[in-house]
This record gives C-alpha cells, structure tokens and sequence, in this order.
C-alpha cells in the first residue's frame, strides 16, 4: 500500500499550477536516482500536456552539497522555470543556493516538486517565500489537524510534522482499525482486504479510501510559502491557494490498466 | 566564437571559478585533517561532526543570542575547539601508541554518537541561518554571476591555507610541532612540553573544521549530516595529496575542485564518483599520494 504523496500527485499538482501561471519552459534539476527520474517524467508529461516544453535537464548525483555549477547550467537554458526534481537535503541546497546566485532576480522561477514543511523551515521563509508546493498534509487544515500536530510538536522538540509523519500516523491508524475490524493480525491478506474494504474519515487527511491498487487516496493541497511579514508564528508557513480532489489528485485508475497486476 | 566540446568559454570560465570555490572548502577541511594526521598520526573521522558543530555553533549564537556571522567565525572555532582539546585530552591521548585503527575507529564513533544526539535534537532536515547582509548580492563578471559571499570564502580560504602553511613549515614553532612528530622524547629532552603542544595541534585542526562549518552555514543546508556527506571526499583529498602533507591538501583541494566542477559540465552523472577514481589512479602510480613521502 502507499500512502501520503506519489511523484504522479506531485507533478500535477505543482507542475500543472505552474503552467497555468505561464510558466511554460522548463529546465530540470533531477536526483540522478529512480525517484528523481520519475518525478522528472511524469512533471514532463503534465508540461508537454498542457503545452509547455522543456528545454533541458541535467542529473545531479545524489547528496550533492553544491548546486552552482548546475544551477548555472539551468540559467543559461533560458527557461522561465527550474524544477527541482529532488528532495530533502538537496532541495534545500539548491534552492538556498538559487537565491545566493540570483536565479529569482534574474527572472527564472523554481518550481520545488517535493517539498516538506522541514525543508521550509530550514530554509527560512526569506529564502522560501513564493514557492508553490503539492502537499497531501498542513498542519493548520482544520481543529483536528492542529490538535494532533500539537501533540506532535510538544513531543518533538517543537517541530511540527511533515505530511510523511502524518501519513505514517494514518497508515498505522488504518492498519489497526483492520485489524480490530478482523480481529487478528495472522492472515496479513484478510486484514489487507479490511483495508480496502474501509471507508474512513481519517483525522488527518480527511474521506480516506484505499484503491484496488494499494493507493491511498484523498485530498491533496496547493499551497504557497508565506512571505516571512506573513508569517505570526514558527511553522505558520503556508497559504492554501486551492484544495485538490481525490480524482484529481491521483493517477487515475483507467490509466493504470495493463501496467499495474491489481486493476483489471 | 570558438566552442570547446559544445561548451561556450564563457560558460567555462564560470565553471572553473565554481569549481575553485568548493575547491577552497575541500582545501580548508583537507588542511585540518593533514595537520592532525600528520602531526597526530590520528585519522580524524570526527573532522566531518567537528564541521557540522561550527555551523551549528553559528546557527545557535545567532538566533538564541544575537551574535552575528561576523564574530561567530571567532567564537565557533574557538567553542568547538575546546570540545575537541577536551576529547584529546580524555580519549584520544591514550591511543597515540597503538595502531591508527584504534584513533579511526575512536573518532569514527564519536562521530556517529555526535551526529546522532543533533539529530534526536533538532530533526535532519536543519536550520535555517541567514547570510549577512554585508555579504549579499554579487558582481557580474560578464561570463557569470559572482555572489560576493562565495568570493569571500576564496579569499578567506586562501589566506587561511597559506598562513597555516607558513606558520607549519616557515617558523620556529612550526619546526618544534614537525619535530616533537619525529621524535617526541627528543624534543621533550629540549624542554618543549610535548604533550600541550600536541593537545594545541588537535584544537587548532578541529578549529579549522568549525571555522568551514561557520563559513558553509549561509549557503549549505545546516543539517546534522551535512559533514558526513562531505568528510568521505575530503578524506580522498587527503589520500590523494599526500597523508600528512599540508601543501599536498592545498593543492589537491582547490585541484580537484576545480576537476570536479569539469566533470560537472561534461558529465554531470559522474562528479561525485570522479575525485575516487583519480584517488584510485593516483594510489596505483605513487601509493604515497601526489606529495607524500614515501616512509
């Protein structure tokens, strides 16, 4: 099963957004793994879709601590969109060091296609502000969502979670509910079908369904990274520019027929 | 205007200047290992935790007590040199005599142990730490966009490497530290006190390493691992200039900062594999690395 986000949720999500804004030339920063390759691909698609083009990539080797050579790469492109096919540490240093050459003055905009709240907050929102990001959790969605990244946050040294921490939290809440439900946690199949089978309100992500495919679905959001005048307190970061529904959200199954053994 | 393998000149140029900037921080990380390796005999695998706590040193005086970029890259060095003389004095000192695998396997731990305790502290993803307003923006060179700060850490990098090498090969104090190395009972023979001057020599190594971490905070994520990804090639810097070798660690640092920059150009897949293939080559032509001295 999968939960939380797929690199299909992100590249329609914030690849799509960005297009829409006309932002419609694209040069990739890609993570030279099978991640990155697939986030690369499937933000291609929704560019190529919406009649957008890209104009160039580059692979960058995994837990690259300097980006300037490829940022420079991706300046003289001349593409009015860079996209961070990445994560973590690597989206961080590059967007950090995007800021440090100029990239944003000069024109060009970044479009971070995985981005956690914790990138944010290690970036600070000076350098983070304006970025568009897809996330399948905030924790400031409604009373439910704050409570619990509360009691997150007090037991965490005041950090508040990132949508994979809330995403674990639900699979785990999902998986025991099956298992009351069944009553055992023996036949890992019956407890699988339980699963499926279920139709939850999760506290966190809200009317929560498992496909026949192992994906967990819901709603995803587009946000945008405050400006820091915004901001009134730590992790109050992003601004909600628009709820995306499940069907929207996710690859849809008729897509998948043929290539996944599970849809028929 | 001619093209060198598809590549603009001006392209190259600011590839090359790129490159010679990551090249000053392998430089400064290599010159700290090199000294303590070379004075020490210890392999120093804390070096990467060391630079990690120098940026994290500047992150905290700066947000919990409004101590600014300037004078962290005083204070970081100096705090975080006293850990290290503090874990001279209590662990490393006993291993002098044994084996070098003993030291490795020592600071290798304790890197472990460091690194860990900051992330149970303060999550991986990092802090963010803001540069100084007097170090923003850049100057267009016409070929590229050169940010003021990275022009200061060539600068500072070049001045620091030279005056180390100096102090280490050029002056009294530095032919008493290469001597106490050879033969300490000698030297001690003299009246030098051994021991302290050795305890100094790891500060002074370990200041160097937070010194880099203080002046990587702006511009690398600061994060508990960030020196754990770093300190593998610095440890092929050093291997490749010479274990030991202060203008060896120089040289090669800003050397293959520079090739590595190339590599980043032609073919971006393999820059981080390239500085361990040249290690490779490097150790089959001379096993003493570029400027060591075979013993």
């Amino acid at each position: 099963m999968h939960w939380t986000y797929d690199t299909w949720a992100l590249a329609h999500g914030t690849g799509g957004a960005i297009v829409k804004q006309g932002g419609d030339t694209w040069f990739f920063l890609t993570a030279d793994y099978a991640f990155g390759h697939a986030l690369e691909r499937d933000t291609s698609d929704v560019v190529q879709a919406a009649g957008g083009k890209v104009v160039g990539a580059v692979n960058v080797p995994l837990n690259t601590s300097d980006f300037s050579s490829f940022l420079l790469q991706a300046q003289s492109s001349k593409a009015k969109i860079i996209g961070l096919a990445n994560a973590g540490g690597d989206t961080i240093n590059s967007i950090k060091q995007a800021a440090e050459f100029g990239i944003v003055q000069g024109g060009q905009k970044l479009a971070g296609l995985l981005v956690f709240i914790s990138d944010v907050h290690s970036l600070g929102l000076q350098t983070a502000q304006g970025l568009t990001i897809t996330t399948a959790f905030y924790w400031d969605l409604n009373d439910k969502t704050r409570a619990w990244s509360q009691r997150f946050a007090k037991r965490n040294n005041g950090r508040y979670p990132t949508m994979v921490q809330a995403g674990v939290y639900s699979a785990t809440f999902h998986y025991l509910e099956a298992v009351k439900q069944v009553g055992s946690a023996a036949d890992g199949l019956k407890v699988v079908g339980a699963i499926k089978a279920a139709k939850i309100d999760d506290p966190l992500f809200g009317p929560t369904e498992v496909r026949v495919d192992g994906r967990a679905v819901h709603e995803m959001y587009l946000v945008e990274v405050k400006k820091p005048d915004e901001s009134k307190a730590p992790y109050d970061y992003y601004k909600i520019l628009a709820k995306i529904k499940p069907e929207d959200a996710f690859r849809p199954l008729a897509e998948e027929k043929g290539i996944c053994p599970l849809v028929n | 205007m001619f093209e060198l393998l598809g590549i603009p000149p001006q392209a190259l140029f600011g590839q090359l200047l790129i490159g010679l900037i990551n090249g000053s921080f392998y430089a400064l990380l290599s010159l700290g290992l090199a000294i303590i390796f070379g004075l020490l005999n210890i392999i120093n695998f804390t070096h990467g935790a060391q630079y990690m706590m120098g940026a994290f040193c500047a992150w905290f005086l700066l947000t919990k007590l409004g101590v600014g970029y300037w004078w962290a890259l005083i204070a970081a060095p100096i705090a975080i040199g006293i850990v290290g003389i503090a874990i001279e004095r209590t662990m490393l000192r006993w291993l002098y005599k044994v084996d070098h695998l003993y030291g490795l396997l020592l600071t290798f731990g304790l890197a472990l142990i460091i690194q860990g305790l900051f992330q149970n502290e303060f999550g991986s993803s990092g802090q963010p730490y803001q540069m100084p307003a007097s170090l923003t923006g850049g100057y267009n060179l016409g070929f590229m966009f050169l940010p003021v700060y990275r022009a200061w850490v060539i600068a500072a990098s070049l001045v620091l490497c030279f005056a180390t090498w100096f102090v280490i090969e050029r002056t009294k104090l530095g032919s008493y530290l290469r001597a106490a190395t050879e033969n300490p009972a000698l030297v001690q023979a003299f009246g030098i006190n051994v021991p302290r001057m050795i305890m100094l020599t790891y500060g002074f190594g370990v200041g160097l390493a937070a010194l880099a971490g203080v002046m990587a905070a702006p511009i690398y994520q600061v994060s508990p691992l960030m020196g754990a990804d770093l300190i593998i090639v610095v440890f092929a810097v050093v291997v490749i200039g010479g274990m030991g070798s202060i203008m060896g660690s120089i040289v090669t640092g800003f050397g293959l900062g520079v090739i590595e920059g190339l590599t980043k150009v032609f073919y971006p897949e393999a820059s981080n594999t390239v500085i361990f293939v040249i290690m490779a080559i490097v150790l089959m032509i001379k096993p003493a690395g570029l400027f060591g001295r075979a013993s």
